[in-house]
């Protein structure tokens, strides 16, 4: 069944003078668990889509229809924004509050739960996450990769079906990467409907299905294999491969015989060892 | 190092004093305030000194911290008692010097002056040094809720206070960044008259303003998207309960206030 439902939506940015077109027709659903990765080039229009899904944006035409409600529904805006959460880029912009469980709360707290109930999602929430420990720091004495942890833990104290993360390990170092990473395959292992937002092509390897933008447009929408298989539509796109599956590309290029694409270094090593 | 300041002047502890609902608190130090004034007489002054160095004693706050709270006003606290010693009008003369002459009475309202404004500024202090800003800001909300009845707009003041704490250390971070990436180009922020340094600040301000900005958008959609809208229908995690601790302090107050009240 399919959770997130977008038909034909088209958005664009008035300026003072010019319209900068961002979103032309984009058609797409997500099925209920599935772990959706949009991938794109910078202005391709995945953040300014990602923002469509939890009503920040309304489209210009077409409709987004979450959990079988329509963001355009003006009465259903607090409801959508419950059932889709969103995670930002910028880790020291999203966090509001100077204490970690503060913080957590928020949400809860906007969406009126009582205050013994906030407390154990609270907890929940921080346990799922593996910040625990931190509940009582500052937000600003803790590292990147754990700010974004806790702004995972807000997201999820409100108990939401999809989470939406628009590119939130572009301001990490790559092992708050890992650890954000990590979060949000546990959270797709647990039931979460994921929709990550990223221009990492490695982030893509662990999806069920990728959906790759260009110009505002979706130009390949499959698994991560056919999507890596497509050498001349990646490079149309502007992304370029982790580094294992561009070798593996030149090799193939070069007529050895390499099979299916490989995803994991391992497959790859596999293949290369079965060469004659 | 610019990233480990402390905010206000909080000294976190857990004496009995920190651990006071921080709705009492507020309502004590004005409580204590009152009493500052109404104490008159040489005993009263005293009690009120006893009552505030028990409650540095209990509190565990290291005393020099209360000594330094007062450290921005030892020059008003010097000027008036110059100024009310001199410049008393009337009463019995102690002692003439050129045009100005000291009089009993000018002496005793200059003391008693001084002792005061010693007393109101340990009294609140104490307050800051033992709440958190944010238990401080929860208590303020809190008590002024009844103000919402008259549109005053007690939850957004609050928000307000909240984030620009929460955004202090990230500022100051930002600011520590720009000015080195500034120096690195050759701008120069310490050196030259006063107009030099004035103008010096705008490679300074200028991106951090801007920054400030796009930070202030982004903030605004995360705290849409997780269903922020105002201070309607919110509840809050923490419940402030009041306890025994917070009863025995007012009626400690309370009892002091009627004291004075009685003329001491």
């Amino acid at each position: 069944m399919a959770i997130v439902k977008a038909k034909d939506v088209t958005y664009s940015y008035t300026g003072e003078n010019n319209i900068t077109i961002a979103l032309s027709g984009i058609t797409m659903s997500v099925k209920k668990g599935e772990f959706v990765v949009i991938i794109g080039h910078n202005g391709s229009g995945k953040s300014t889509f990602a923002k469509h899904i939890n009503a920040l944006f309304l489209p210009d035409a077409g409709s987004v229809v979450v959990a079988g409600m329509d963001t355009k529904d003006e009465s259903k805006v607090w409801d959508i924004r419950e059932c889709a959460g969103m995670v930002f880029q910028n880790p020291d912009n999203q966090l509001v509050a100077t204490i970690v469980e503060e913080d957590v709360a928020f949400g809860p707290e906007n969406i009126g739960v009582p205050p013994k109930e906030i407390r154990l999602r609270v907890d929940t929430a921080l346990e799922a996450v593996g910040m625990s420990e931190y509940k009582l720091r500052a937000p600003h004495m803790l590292s990147g990769g754990q700010k974004q942890r806790v702004a995972i833990a807000g997201v999820l104290a409100m108990h939401p079906e999809i989470i939406v993360f628009d590119e939130p390990t572009a301001m990490l170092d790559p092992e708050g990467r890992a650890e954000v990473l990590d979060t949000i395959t546990a959270l797709n292992a647990e039931g979460k409907t994921i929709i990550l937002i990223t221009h990492y092509m490695e982030e893509a390897l662990y999806a069920d299905r990728v959906i790759v933008m260009t110009g505002g447009q979706i130009a390949f929408d499959g698994t991560p294999r056919e999507v890596f298989s497509n050498e001349a539509a990646m490079t149309r796109a502007g992304l370029s491969f982790p580094p294992h599956i561009a070798l593996f590309h030149r090799l193939k290029n070069k007529g050895y015989d390499m099979g299916e694409c490989p995803l994991h270094i391992e497959e790859l090593v596999d293949r290369i060892c079965q060469l004659s | 190092m610019i990233k480990n300041v402390t905010l206000g002047q909080y000294f976190p502890g857990d004496s009995i004093i920190h651990r006071l609902d921080p709705r009492m608190k507020l309502l004590l130090v004005i409580a204590v305030i009152v009493l500052i004034f109404m104490a008159d007489t040489l005993v009263g002054n005293l009690v009120v000194l006893a009552f505030l160095f028990l409650t540095i004693l209990l509190s565990r706050v290291n005393a020099i911290l209360v000594l330094r709270g007062l450290k921005p006003l030892w020059f008003v606290i010097t000027l008036m008692f110059v100024l009310n010693t001199f410049f008393y009008s009337g009463g019995t003369e102690l002692f003439s010097f050129w045009v100005l002459r000291v009089t009993e009475e000018g002496l005793h309202n200059a003391i008693r002056l001084a002792v005061r404004l010693i007393y109101l500024i340990t009294a609140t202090t104490m307050l800051t040094l033992t709440t958190s800003p944010i238990a401080l800001t929860d208590g303020l909300e809190r008590l002024m809720a009844p103000l919402k009845v008259v549109r005053f707009p007690v939850h957004e003041l609050a928000m307000m206070m909240t984030i620009a704490m929460r955004f202090i250390p990230t500022l100051l971070e930002e600011t520590d960044k720009i000015m080195k990436a500034q120096t690195a180009r050759g701008a120069e922020f310490d050196s030259g008259n006063v107009i030099r340094r004035a103008t010096g600040m705008v490679p300074l301000l200028v991106p951090l303003f801007v920054s400030a900005f796009r930070r202030a958008d982004e903030l605004a959609f995360a705290m849409e998207s997780r269903c922020y809208h105002g201070g309607e229908g919110r509840t809050r995690m923490k419940i402030l309960h009041m306890r025994y601790p917070d009863i025995i302090s007012a009626a400690v107050v309370a009892g002091l206030i009627v004291f004075a009240a009685m003329g001491y």
